[in-house]
């Protein structure tokens, strides 16, 4: 009995280990600037959580394999070992606030960094289930919206009010998100109903979309292509349906698709 | 030190079969209806979860046989979204509270607690029967959410708002079903409280004489810690549970603001807060995960130390750890809001004492370790459950190191890595800590050993399963699948996932099947089983040293006398290897 769990236990941690090594199942390709430095910490913690996984496995099969109880014989009567437990305390608080400091920069650094000025401003709005994209047009500004004015029968999913002159040149998609590449962009999230969450893997974005609150993410896109986003907050049962593409486009693309989208309006 | 009261019944007392068994006050009783009202929930938990794994692996199939039980959730034949995810909120909320808080607690806690520290009952057996019947009140109006028109809700165990507020336009079963969870979950939230200042009062007034805080076994400190858990924690549920209640029928605005429309319908609320609800949730929830597994650890470090017949190691440690990581527990909640939208600021701070947390923990994993050192290991069946749950702690443990980075989390969060890292740790190994406790003290309940041959084939079965299941989960995370997906095959870039998916639902339905070994050992053995003298496993804790099963006033007339702490095994100089704790003081050094 004590061989088959020690020889399990070591075989969970290496097949574990094994797949990880091996990237069977890995992460989508990163097509962000920012991307980088979260894939790198998120390796690092990885490679030291797996060290600690193996070595937990490992002991704890080498301890079942080697102490058997022998008839006639006493375990060792062993209460504590006070310099083994400082060791083991202070090396371990110690990884893991570093850990979570270094962890904290990436956050920082990603988060509570602005985008620069000439980045390009979307709005994506949620909705159970769809996503509705608007760019504000040549004018630079997005033209009022009001709730009460939104009518998903008509079309306007927004609520746009199309007294205010700003209102006029706003192009709007649903479920297509076209962004150039190499440029930053800032994304203004919203939600008409529920909560929702902006998930795009390949960019290493995600953010609740709140009710009542607009928040903003930014990004840099640095591979042309098309590529998805996913809504990462249960908003009800189209949830898993709720797709977006992400169509990353060369400058002068982009400028193409946004006269052919003003054009069709 | 213990100052028994007059509600203690000396003797043999005769009371009919209703207070006896129903209604009665003694708190072992309590203890087996908890455990039995347990046992009913994590069967229903287990099948809701059977719904979920045959959608996720076969998403486009028919079932028409199925069809024919469940018209609606089945429609055409093919199980519908609203009805995947009726099975998921039903189950994660059936599973956390009526199983990982009821068993591990109410039910080991209540039998045990008392007898552990050499008293005749709980401080009040009045109110732990009502918390009892409240708990079970709260599990009928759970169950009856699943049977009501429209269905279960589909928010998901946490039921976050404003899906869960604003009612049935959102989707179905936010209607009446929504609205019985809520009421459901703030019974269960009034009922826990009453467990939890029973359980404190309990151990800090009755302790026999000499049962001195330091020789407290590790169960009970669990336990005390647990409640004090709970205590804190429940009240605040139970304030948002209200909320969001008036909410949905009061017409207040807590959790919805102003301006939402759902299907061109506005909603009539304005000024509420969703994210308020969320705060509110998790200061419950996080304390929540640890009132689960804390029982487990304090189950698992008793027969660690019990069948490797050694002194656990470091007990003061294990004591400061235990507390540690319920003071800790206090202070992490936001980590399940680093993508909430509420401060980024915030969000560093809950990273950095959500580490913290990670240290007794890894504290507990060394001594552990440490008391399998130089053991003498009896491998039996509860000792078994117990090493496992020590492999399935590390397991489901270690990646709260990634978890507790916001960085990390903004990919990882919400995704099927996260589903693996709380159902290892607090769903698994939680579980294996009740498996090992019902192993352990079976005999002492029902008189009666377990098999020990079927017990071996349901260890294997469910080791090798919950880690077949679990694991595989992680790379679906790594790989960017989100939670609570209907299907994952709507999107390119999971499709590849699917034969996973497939696995996943081949190793859940095998692991399930075993379980009904354990059934069957447990309720043939309440029978049929050998008969267990009063110490079978020669332990030393003080539930050992009264018969199997005990006497209604557990040590009759005579109080026990403490000498010795929980776990001194392997003494040098004593007859036996063991020395019970209520052993004569001179019988050997300690």
């Amino acid at each position: 009995m004590q061989y088959a769990l020690a020889v399990f236990f070591w075989l969970v941690a290496s097949i574990t280990v094994v797949l990880f090594i091996g990237k069977v199942w890995w992460l989508p390709p990163l097509i962000s600037e920012h991307g980088a430095a979260i894939d790198s910490q998120l390796i690092l913690t990885l490679i030291i959580a797996g060290i600690a996984f193996f070595l937990a496995q490992v002991s704890l099969g080498y301890l079942i394999w080697r102490f058997r109880a022998q008839p006639g014989q006493r375990a060792l009567y062993w209460h504590e070992n006070s310099r083994m437990e400082a060791v083991w305390t202070i090396g371990t608080a110690v990884v893991f606030i570093w850990l979570s400091l270094s962890g904290n920069r990436i956050w920082a650094s990603y988060i509570l960094t602005a985008p620069p000025a000439n980045a390009l401003s979307i709005e994506v709005t949620a909705q159970q289930f769809a996503w509705n994209i608007r760019y504000p047009g040549p004018d630079g500004k997005f033209g009022r919206t009001d709730f009460h004015l939104i009518n998903d029968g008509n079309a306007n999913y927004l609520g746009l009010d199309a007294k205010d002159p700003a209102t006029k040149d706003d192009i709007t998609t649903q479920n297509i998100i076209a962004v150039p590449v190499n440029r930053p962009v800032r994304v203004m999230l919203r939600t008409k109903d529920v909560t929702h969450s902006f998930f795009v893997p390949v960019l290493r974005v995600k953010q609740d979309m709140v009710p009542g609150l607009m928040i903003p993410v930014h990004f840099t896109a640095t591979q042309t292509g098309e590529y998805e986003v996913a809504c990462a907050e249960l908003c009800g049962m189209q949830h898993y349906k709720m797709r977006a593409r992400l169509l990353v486009m060369s400058e002068a693309d982009f400028e193409n698709w946004l006269k052919q989208r003003a054009s069709m309006q | 030190m213990a100052s028994h009261s007059s509600h203690t019944l000396h003797g043999e007392v005769h009371h009919g079969f209703i207070r006896t068994y129903i209604f009665s006050t003694d708190h072992k009783v309590i203890g087996i209806q908890y455990l039995m009202l347990a046992l009913f929930a994590v069967l229903l938990g287990m099948a809701l979860s059977v719904f979920m794994r045959l959608r996720l692996a076969w998403p486009a199939e028919k079932w028409p046989s199925l069809e024919q039980v469940f018209s609606v959730g089945f429609a055409g034949g093919q199980m519908t979204p609203e009805f995947y995810l009726a099975m998921m909120t039903m189950h994660g909320t059936i599973m956390v509270f009526f199983v990982l808080t009821t068993a591990p607690l109410s039910g080991f806690g209540n039998y045990f607690l008392p007898i552990q520290i050499g008293a005749r009952d709980m401080a009040f057996p009045v109110l732990n029967m009502l918390s009892f019947w409240v708990t079970f009140v709260s599990l009928a109006v759970m169950v009856s959410a699943l049977l009501v028109t429209g269905g279960a809700p589909i928010s998901g165990w946490t039921a976050y708002a404003p899906l869960s507020a604003v009612g049935e336009v959102a989707g179905p079963g936010l209607g009446t079903g929504q609205t019985l969870w809520v009421i459901s979950i703030a019974i269960f939230c009034a009922a826990s409280l009453l467990t939890a200042l029973n359980f404190l009062c309990t151990t800090i007034n009755l302790r026999a004489r000499g049962m001195s805080l330091m020789r407290m076994p590790l169960t009970v400190w669990a336990w005390f810690t647990t409640a004090i858990l709970a205590l804190l924690a429940f009240p605040v549920l139970l304030g948002g549970g209200v909320l969001l209640l008036l909410d949905r029928i009061g017409g207040s605005s807590f959790f919805i603001p102003g301006g939402l429309v759902i299907s061109d319908k506005l909603i009539p609320h304005e000024g509420g807060s969703p994210i308020l609800w969320q705060h509110l949730f998790w200061f419950f929830g996080h304390p929540e995960v640890y009132i689960a597994i804390l029982p487990g650890m304090g189950v698992t470090s008793h027969i660690l130390s019990t069948f490797a017949r050694k002194p656990i190691f470091a007990y003061k440690a294990m004591v400061s750890a235990i507390f540690a990581i319920g003071f800790i527990s206090y202070i992490v909640w936001g980590h399940h809001m680093f993508m909430s939208g509420m401060s980024p600021f915030t969000s560093m701070v809950f990273s950095v004492s959500t580490m913290a947390v990670g240290v007794p923990s890894a504290i507990k994993t060394f001594n552990w370790l440490a008391t399998l050192r130089g053991a003498q290991i009896r491998f039996t069946t509860p000792m078994l459950f117990a090493l496992a749950f020590v492999s399935l702690f590390v397991t489901g443990g270690i990646t709260g190191l990634l978890l507790a980075q916001p960085a990390i989390d903004i990919y990882l969060h919400d995704t099927s890595f996260v589903v693996a890292h709380f159902h290892l740790i607090m769903g698994v190994a939680a579980i294996f800590g009740i498996f090992a406790g019902i192993y352990y003290w079976f005999p002492k309940m029902f008189g009666r050993m377990m098999s020990a041959p079927l017990g071996r084939i349901h260890f294997w079965f469910t080791v090798v399963g919950v880690y077949a299941i679990f694991m595989p989960m992680h790379f679906m995370g790594i790989s960017g699948a989100p939670r609570r997906y209907a299907t994952l095959t709507e999107f390119t870039y999971l499709q590849h996932l699917q034969p996973v998916q497939l696995f996943i639902s081949i190793a859940a339905f095998i692991t399930i099947a075993a379980q009904f070994i354990f059934l069957y050992n447990f309720f043939v053995s309440m029978w049929k089983g050998e008969k267990a003298g009063m110490n079978p496993w020669e332990s030393t804790s003080l539930e050992w040293v009264i018969p199997s099963p005990p006497p209604h006033d557990n040590f009759g007339e005579v109080e026990p006398v403490v000498h010795h702490g929980p776990y001194e095994y392997g003494v040098p100089g004593s007859p036996t290897d063991f020395v019970m704790q209520n052993a004569p003081a001179g019988s050997v050094a300690s």
